[in-house]
This record gives structure tokens, C-alpha cells and sequence, in this order.
């Protein structure tokens, strides 16, 4: 984890969610008819990112009993008081499997994602929906995406374009430094730009061996032919990304450089390394957003059925929530006490955003945050009610502080409504018993 | 009594002796061709590719590319399927971009080139494509047509003049082949099939050879590029790349465990475990060239100074970090690579041992078993209130007295206590908690006293090389047998045997085969 004490910690406020500072309340009077402008008329930029953490609560204390505006925070969401203004809370939506087997710890993610039940226990389905807003908005960006893992497996990652084409997470936050903030980074608030000739000869390399392999197709069958429709479609995009990347970026007065992780967090899945290098990650990532590098993410605190441990416990996290009895109260308290780790971190997460002044507002302002776990009730597998919680206002096009009950809605409604904020022109999403083209009522601006 | 014995033995003989004559006079079942499949490279055979194009001191560090998935026990199969993402293709175009500047900075140029320009400051068509040619050859496992040397003459080419330097033009040009679809996804050929299966590498110069003058297509010719392969160091790295995806490797990258429990369990331990279990299988198949099975029962073990600490035996202070070294441990205490620390404290929870995860590992790893995972909605709440039950044994009886977890936990359980001699770690112990450690279990009806015991019913077991057998096909060719090819299994496993189960004749056998060479269209 980072050690500094410069104006931006400051401004930041303490990192484990304490006293944090906020920034100027967001007025709509700042903003233009599209959205949300700067001082110098330019739009700002709506970024969408997705967090997610293994093996949900232990709803029983932890989902706020007040339904509705201003909820009331109690036990594991405990961490989150500080920055309750920017979540809403999702309890009781419905995800079903539509008869095809609950795939532990990995169905509820995909039906959160894709809109749909896995048909197998690895794989997701379909894109997900962090590359369906990517599609729409990410182009315009050097990178289309970043994703990063806190638990230091480099197979962890929730986004995927589709079965077997997975985007690879960042484990190192010394190697997603170097990416982002490498020789290659312009920084767009620099008085001068000269384009790179070598990016201009970089993208010709791209176009000719574009144009030397678009022959291969006709030789393969359908399932390779898509493959490699994969593989044209990732090539043009790396040349649309050097195209913008020959252009003077627009101004981003939020940009700042992170300092450098000079060494990775060691390996381990012990809760405070896992945090560690949370913390190390959203750092780097967070500067990258407000240096509009990219405009899509997706973070993973813990893996679905975390296997992230404390010192002195035979067993993980997952194990736990299997083994551990419940207390008077109904709940298991060691598992509670995992949950309320990664809670801290969420916390964390949103109150870095939070600390970034942009345009009238917050970075966390001008963002939009889905954050879900793959399980209600761990302990039996559910999938019913699987916590869900968004953060950050998407330009203004999303309500905050409200405390949202589906009784047995789809949860689609929740990602739906969430790419009808990012402007998608989405009509339906999901299939079966999940279709939806109903947005969460309230939840839209 | 004894000529009971005798007369069990003779009669066994002959039964043994019938079934190896029957398989080795019997000719190679016909199998339809598998399908045509496009494996995404893997950072391993990109490294060995390009560690034999321009030697070891090129730095890869930038050459790590996303882990490929697992389908039907296979990363080699999950090669198969994998696509691309936008993320992807950048980290092949930054190594790519790594790996060309290397090769033409002043230290390689001179010795990584086969020819000089006339003058360093511009473009010179002539060297270009000397070392394009060659070098494309390589990468795209086939001589570049005219149209697509003069590609990539032509980026080189273009870049010179732009940059004024001949060499920077040739890394645009190498960089971009680099990139290309041709050189990352490889398609199925028969010289593709031979090098990665035997060298985890795309072919060299001599196999791409024995291709254009058509000597592969000829058994004589077949073989001896067989023969030259599997007499080459190169065949070493092949092996380990075959035994980590048969062993799982990919999915215990990192096996971290409790420190407060296993303090002996080391950062330098956790780095050694899958080293350990790779030189016992190097030594044992290709050095000592000794039979599949005995590699169940083997109690010739390599530790390093980290894993000393594991065995609780002493390794010279002399030998360094890095350094291994030969020892035998006791035969009751041993299994062979049952006994490995990687296959211990992989399939173990952080603090504690699990009969259950070992005895699924074993069944699916090295006998092709499908161990069926628990229902969903399974009532954990029998395995509350552990208080009291102070060894697994103990602890697991709830598995055998719930009808609902009987049926499944049957097939890990029983066979799983063999190994309680053994803590999450990997290290001996004979008792846990206090309360002395039962090892008495059985596989599949057998009685099994201790886990050497095990080794040897393992050992013995049919499914043990007919699963070796599935799964080298199957990494070998890129698919996953069907039942058109059960037939043809059974025969190559009847060759395995004719060959007393020795690893280089039966690899010999099966890139010999019909079925190998039997590229799907």
C-alpha cells in the first residue's frame, strides 16, 4: 500500500473510510443539455466500471430495513456510512437459472452479467455487460478497458466478450503503472502536443498486417472463422486507439499522476494482503480514469467462493461459510467479519473516486459504479437476492442514497437501468424468465 | 498354499502375455480424422519459439500472456478454443514490440542478422528480406509467399526511411509479423502437431524441411525426425509442459498456506513445489527411462534447501537456494508424485489436509475419473459443531452417514485418508490434533494400510495408463477422444504396455500412429 501525505491524501481523507472529503454538492445548473460540461464547455466524460466481492452478506444484518430514500446502514454495510450518499442498495431482485443447474459461485454472476444462467461452471455465456457498455463508449479512449484482481490469480476476471475470450486481469499494480502511466502516456493537460511518429508508423505495421491476414478466413471452419472475426475486430480497434492516440487529447482537469507502486504487494490470500493490494490497483486506476485513459473497469476484491483467509484459520473464507454455525442471532460472525473486510475495501473504493474534484462535482459524480457478489446466503448457494449495490451518479442520470427492494423482480432491471444511464439505446436485456425492458422504478434521473 | 501362489502367478503371466500379443499383432485400428483445430499460442511456446530463433538472452519478461482455460482436463484443449479480446492482442503487440527491439539493438543485430545493410541509415530491401524470409518462416511455420514478403519488406522498408535506420525498420516489420493471426493462432498441421506436443515450440528449420521435401510424409522419413526430437534437449522442456498440463499446474499458480500453521510452508517452498514434481518425473521417464507406473510408487525424491524444511530433513548448507538434490525417502513413507508437495498442498485448504480434494485430484488427474461436485443446495449444517472431531477421519464421517453426500464422497473419501499421514503442507505427521492419525482406507474395495500401499494399488490399476494414454492423444492431437477412438485407445495402450510403459517408446509409437497423423481438413 502507498504511504504519501501530499494534498491529495489530504483531500482524500483517510483511506479505511473515515472522515473523507466530498466534493462540491453536483449542481444541474453546471450542466449543458447533454450532460454534464466543463468550464471550458467540453462534456466530461461518463465513465461505468463494475466491483465485485465473493460470497455476498449475511443479509440478516446487513440489509437496511428502511425501503427506499435515506436507508438506514447497520451491521456489515457498516463500513459504508461515509459514503452512503453515493450507494444504492438492491435487496430481494430475483435470479433465476430458468432450469439450468445453479452452478455454485458461478451462476449468479453470470445472470448479473450476461443477463443469463452459465450453462456450464466456468464459463460465462455471453459478453458481459461491462463490454456491451465498453462497445458503446470505449473507443473513444486509449484503453477500452482495464481490469484488475486484488487476489493475485491472473484467471480472475468477470469480463468477457463472450465464453472463451475473457479479458486478462492486471494482478501487478508495478506492471499497470508501467501500461497506463508508462513512456506511452500523453498527459492531456500538457501545454504542448506533438503526435508520436512512431505511433503513426505503428498503426501502418497494424493496417498492413490487417490487410496481409484477412485472407486465413476462408480456409477455416465457422468456430475458427469467429475466432479470428475476434481477433480482426481487436486488431482495428488497437488502430482506431493509436488514430486517437496521433490527436492532442482533450483537456482532463482532474488528471493527475499516481506515484509509482514501487513493489507489488507479495503473494498471498490472507485478507490484508488481498486489501493491500486493492488499495495498490484502485490507485492506478482511479488516476487512469480521471486521466480518461479508459472509460469502462472492472475491479474484483475477492473471487466468487473467495478463498481469502485470516491468519491462524485452517480454512478460507468459502470454507467458512460452509462450516461455521450461526450465532444467536442467525448469522455467522467470521464469515460476517470477511464480509465487512471487503466492504471496507468497497468503501475505500468509492471514497477515492469521491475525492477527485471534476468539473462542479466529483469524479465519483461523473461515474457509475455496479457493484454485486454471486451469492445470497453462501452457506446453502443461494441465488435469491443476491446483493447488489451501485455507486456514483453517471453525469446525474442515476439517483443515489436509496435503498431499492425488487420483491422478485429480475435483477436484470438493475443492469438495464444502468445502460439506459450510460445512454445505450438497449431495449431488452436477458433472456428467458430475465428479459427485461423495464427500468428499476426511481432509479433513473 | 504355495502352489496356489504359483499357480495365480503362472496363470497371470500367461493373461498378461496374451493381452500383449494380442495388442502388438494387431494392426493400428482406422480412426476418421479429428477435426481441423487453431490453437492460440501459449506463453510457454512462445517463449521456446523465440528462445530458439534468437537465443536465450532476450528478455521476456513482456511475454506473458493471459492463462488459456482448462477443457476436458486440457489447457492444450483450451488452446483450442481460445479467442482473442482487445487486451490480449496488446500485451502480443507490446511483446512483440519488446521482443523486435531486442532483437536488432547493437548487442544481437550483428549476430541476430544474417546479413549487413549497405548503409545502416536507411532502408536496404536486400538484407530485410533475407531475415524476414528466414525468420517469417518460423513464426508462420511455412516459406512466405512473394505477396507476403513484400509485405513485410515493405513496412521495413517504410519505417527505415522514416526513422533512418535500417535496423529500426526491420523490428516494425518483425513486430508486425509478430502480431499477425499467423503466427498466434497455429494451425494444424502434421511438423505443428510433432513440436508442440514433443517440444512445447513451433517446428524448427530441420522439421519445417523434412515438410517441403515431403520426407514427413514417409514413415522412414517421420521417424527419424521423431528420433532427432526426442534425442534433443529440447524434448525436456516439451515434458514439463505436458506433465504441468497433466498435473494441473496452471491452476495452482501460486499455493499459499497459513503461516501461523505451516511455518514451514515458505515463499521459497510454494516456488519449489511444482519444480520438485517435475524433476522426479524427468528423472524417472526420460532420465532413468523407468515405467509409468513405478512413478506412483517411486520413493526417489529431489529437495531444494526451501523444501528440506518441508521433509524436516537437512540439505547441505552448501547448496545453494537453486540447488537439488537426490534423496530417497523411506517406502512406507512415499507414493511418488502422490507424495510430491505439490500434489499435497494443492489439494489441501490453507490450514488443514483434505482427504476429500486429494481423492478427487487423484481420481481425475491420473485416472480420468469424474468426481461429480456437490449439489447446490447440500445441508452444510451437519458439518457444524466440528468441536471434538480432532482428525479428518472424524470430521468426514458426516460425508459417509449423509445419504445425500454418500453416493460422491464414496469415490474421494475413503481413498483420501491414505494421505492423512500427510498435514495441508505436505509434511509427515502421525497425528493430528493429539489423536493418532488411522491411514486404513480402501480404493475401490481394496484395503489399503498406508499410503505406499495406495501407490501400488494405483500402480496397478488399468485406468492408470489407459488415462495416460487418453491424455496424451488428446494433448497431442487437440481434441478430446470420442467413441469412434476407443477402440484405437485401447490399442496404443496395448503398445504402452508392449513397451513395458516406457515414455520415449510410447511417444515414439504414438507420432508414429495413423491417427496422429491424421490432420482434420
Amino acid at each position: 500500500m502507498s504511504r504519501r501525505f501530499d494534498r491529495r491524501t489530504v483531500l482524500r481523507g483517510m483511506l479505511g473510510g473515515g472522515a473523507i472529503t466530498v466534493g462540491l454538492p453536483f449542481l444541474e445548473c453546471f450542466l449543458d443539455d447533454n450532460g454534464a460540461a466543463l468550464a471550458n464547455g467540453l462534456p466530461i466524460p461518463t465513465r461505468f466500471g463494475t466491483w465485485f466481492w465473493g460470497l455476498g452478506t449475511n443479509k440478516e444484518q446487513s440489509t437496511p430495513l428502511q425501503v427506499g430514500p435515506g436507508y438506514d446502514i447497520r451491521g456489515e454495510l457498516e463500513p459504508l456510512r461515509p459514503v452512503k450518499q453515493h450507494i444504492n442498495v438492491f435487496s430481494r431482485f430475483a435470479t433465476r437459472t430458468d432450469g439450468r443447474p445453479n452452478f455454485v459461485h458461478h451462476s449468479g454472476v453470470g445472470i448479473l452479467r450476461c443477463g443469463q444462467a452459465p450453462t456450464d461452471s466456468k464459463t460465462l455465456p455471453n459478453e458481459t455487460i461491462d463490454v456491451t457498455v465498453s462497445d458503446a463508449i470505449g473507443g473513444a479512449s486509449r484503453f477500452r478497458s482495464l481490469e484488475t484482481t486484488a487476489t493475485g490469480d491472473r484467471s480472475h476476471s468477470y469480463s468477457a466478450r463472450g465464453p472463451n475470450a475473457v479479458n486478462p486481469p492486471e494482478v501487478s499494480a508495478v506492471a499497470f503503472y508501467q501500461r497506463v502511466y508508462g513512456p506511452e502516456f500523453q498527459d492531456p493537460n500538457s501545454p504542448t502536443f506533438t503526435p508520436n511518429p512512431e505511433l503513426m508508423l505503428r498503426k501502418s505495421v497494424l493496417s498492413a498486417v490487417l490487410e496481409d491476414s484477412s485472407r486465413l478466413n476462408r480456409t477455416l471452419g465457422s468456430a475458427d472463422r469467429a475466432r479470428l472475426d475476434e481477433y480482426f475486430t481487436s486488431l482495428r480497434g488497437m488502430e482506431q486507439r493509436l488514430e486517437l492516440m496521433l490527436q492532442k487529447p482533450p483537456p482532463a482537469e482532474a488528471c493527475y499522476r499516481p506515484r509509482p507502486a514501487a513493489k507489488d504487494v507479495e503473494e498471498g490470500t490472507n485478507w490484508d494482503l488481498v486489501a493491500a493490494r486493492h488499495e495498490a490497483l484502485a490507485d492506478i486506476l482511479v488516476a487512469a480514469l480521471a486521466c480518461n485513459q479508459t472509460r469502462v473497469f472492472n475491479m474484483i476484491y475477492s473471487w466468487a467462493g473467495a478463498n481469502t483467509t485470516r491468519a491462524g484459520l485452517p480454512t478460507t473464507h468459502h470454507t467458512l461459510t460452509h462450516e461455521e454455525a450461526r450465532n444467536a442471532q442467525g448469522y455467522q460472525e467470521t464469515h460476517s467479519w470477511f464480509v465487512q473486510r471487503a466492504m471496507q475495501s468497497w468503501a475505500n473504493f468509492v471514497s477515492r473516486l469521491a475525492s477527485i474534484r471534476e468539473g462542479a462535482g466529483t469524479l465519483l459524480d461523473n461515474t457509475l459504479v455496479y457493484a454485486h457478489s454471486e451469492h445470497d446466503n453462501a452457506q446453502m448457494h443461494g441465488l435469491d437476492g443476491i446483493p447488489v449495490m451501485t455507486a456514483g451518479r453517471a453525469g446525474g442520470r442515476i439517483r443515489t442514497n436509496i435503498h431499492f427492494e425488487g420483491p422478485d423482480k429480475p435483477a436484470t432491471q438493475i443492469g438495464l437501468s444502468l445502460m439506459r444511464a450510460m445512454n445505450l439505446n438497449v431495449g431488452t436485456w436477458g433472456y428467458g424468465s430475465m428479459a427485461t425492458s423495464e427500468v428499476v422504478p426511481g432509479l433513473l434521473a | 498354499m504355495r502352489v496356489r501362489v504359483v499357480l495365480v502367478s503362472v496363470v497371470a503371466v500367461a493373461v498378461v502375455a496374451v493381452a500383449v500379443w494380442f495388442a502388438w499383432s494387431r494392426s493400428e485400428p482406422v480412426v476418421p480424422a479429428g477435426p481441423a483445430t487453431m490453437r492460440m499460442i501459449t506463453t510457454e511456446q512462445y517463449a521456446n519459439t523465440i528462445r530458439y530463433l534468437f537465443g536465450e538472452d532476450i528478455d521476456l519478461s513482456s511475454s506473458r500472456f493471459p492463462l488459456l482455460p482448462r477443457k476436458d482436463g486440457l489447457v492444450a484443449l483450451g488452446a483450442t478454443a481460445a479467442a482473442m479480446t482487445p487486451s490480449t492482442l496488446d500485451m502480443f503487440h507490446r511483446a512483440a514490440r519488446s521482443i523486435a527491439a531486442q532483437v536488432v539493438d547493437t548487442a544481437h543485430r550483428s549476430l541476430l542478422l544474417p546479413c549487413r545493410p549497405d548503409s545502416i541509415a536507411t532502408a536496404d530491401d536486400r538484407c530485410a528480406r533475407e531475415f524476414l524470409s528466414r525468420t517469417g518462416r518460423i513464426l508462420f511455420r511455412r516459406p512466405l509467399d512473394s505477396g507476403e514478403l513484400d509485405t513485410y519488406v515493405g513496412i521495413a522498408g517504410r519505417a527505415a526511411v522514416d526513422r533512418h535506420d535500417f535496423y529500426e525498420g526491420v523490428a516494425y516489420a518483425l513486430a508486425g509479423m509478430m502480431t499477425s493471426p499467423k503466427f498466434i493462432f497455429i494451425t494444424d498441421s502434421k511438423a505443428a502437431r510433432l513440436s508442440l506436443f514433443l517440444w512445447d515450440a513451433l517446428p524448427d528449420d530441420e522439421l519445417l524441411s523434412a515438410t517441403q521435401s515431403g520426407a514427413l510424409d514417409d514413415a522412414r522419413g517421420l521417424r527419424a525426425q521423431v528420433d532427432r526430437m526426442l534425442a534433443s534437449p529440447r524434448l525436456e522442456q516439451g515434458m514439463r509442459a505436458l506433465f504441468s498440463d497433466l498435473l494441473r499446474f496452471q491452476d495452482f499458480e501460486s499455493v499459499t498456506k497459513d503461516a501461523v500453521i505451516y511455518p514451514a510452508f515458505t515463499f521459497e517452498a510454494s516456488r519449489a513445489v511444482h519444480e520438485q514434481t517435475l524433476r522426479m518425473m524427468v528423472d524417472h521417464l526420460l532420465v532413468r527411462q523407468g515405467d509409468y507406473r513405478e512413478l506412483f510408487t517411486t520413493n526417489r525424491i529431489f529437495v531444494n534447501r526451501a523444501l528440506g524444511l518441508i521433509y524436516g530433513t537437512s540439505v547441505p548448507v552448501e547448496a545453494a537456494g537453486d540447488e537439488w538434490i537426490a534423496q530417497r525417502v523411506s517406502d512406507s513413507r512415499s507414493a511418488g508424485v502422490l507424495t510430491a508437495v505439490s500434489f499435497l498442498a494443492a489439494h489441501s485448504h490453507p490450514g488443514r489436509s483434505s482427504p476429500t480434494q486429494r481423492g478427487k485430484a487423484l481420481r481425475e488427474s491420473f485416472l480420468c475419473q469424474k468426481v461429480p461436485d456437490p449439489p447446490p443446495t447440500v445441508d452444510f449444517s451437519v458439518f457444524e459443531n466440528l468441536a471434538g472431531k480432532l482428525t479428518a477421519r472424524a470430521r468426514l464421517q458426516a460425508h459417509a452417514v449423509n445419504p445425500a453426500c454418500k453416493g460422491c464422497h464414496l469415490l474421494t473419501d475413503p481413498v483420501g485418508l491414505a494421505f492423512e499421514n500427510f498435514d495441508g503442507a505436505g509434511q509427515f505427521r502421525v497425528s493430528e490434533h493429539g489423536a493418532a492419525i488411522d491411514t486404513r482406507s480402501q480404493f475401490d474395495g481394496q484395503p489399503i494400510a498406508d499410503i505406499s500401499e495406495l501407490g501400488r494399488a494405483i500402480a496397478a490399476d488399468p485406468a492408470l495408463t489407459a488415462c495416460f494414454t487418453r491424455r496424451l492423444f488428446a494433448y497431442a492431437v487437440g481434441h478430446d477422444p470420442g467413441t469412434a477412438e476407443q477402440e484405437w485407445l485401447i490399442w496404443m495402450e496395448g503398445r504402452f504396455a508392449a513397451h513395458g510403459y516406457r515414455l520415449k517408446e510410447f511417444l515414439q509409437e504414438m507420432t508414429a500412429s495413423k491417427a496422429f497423423s491424421e490432420v482434420g481438413k
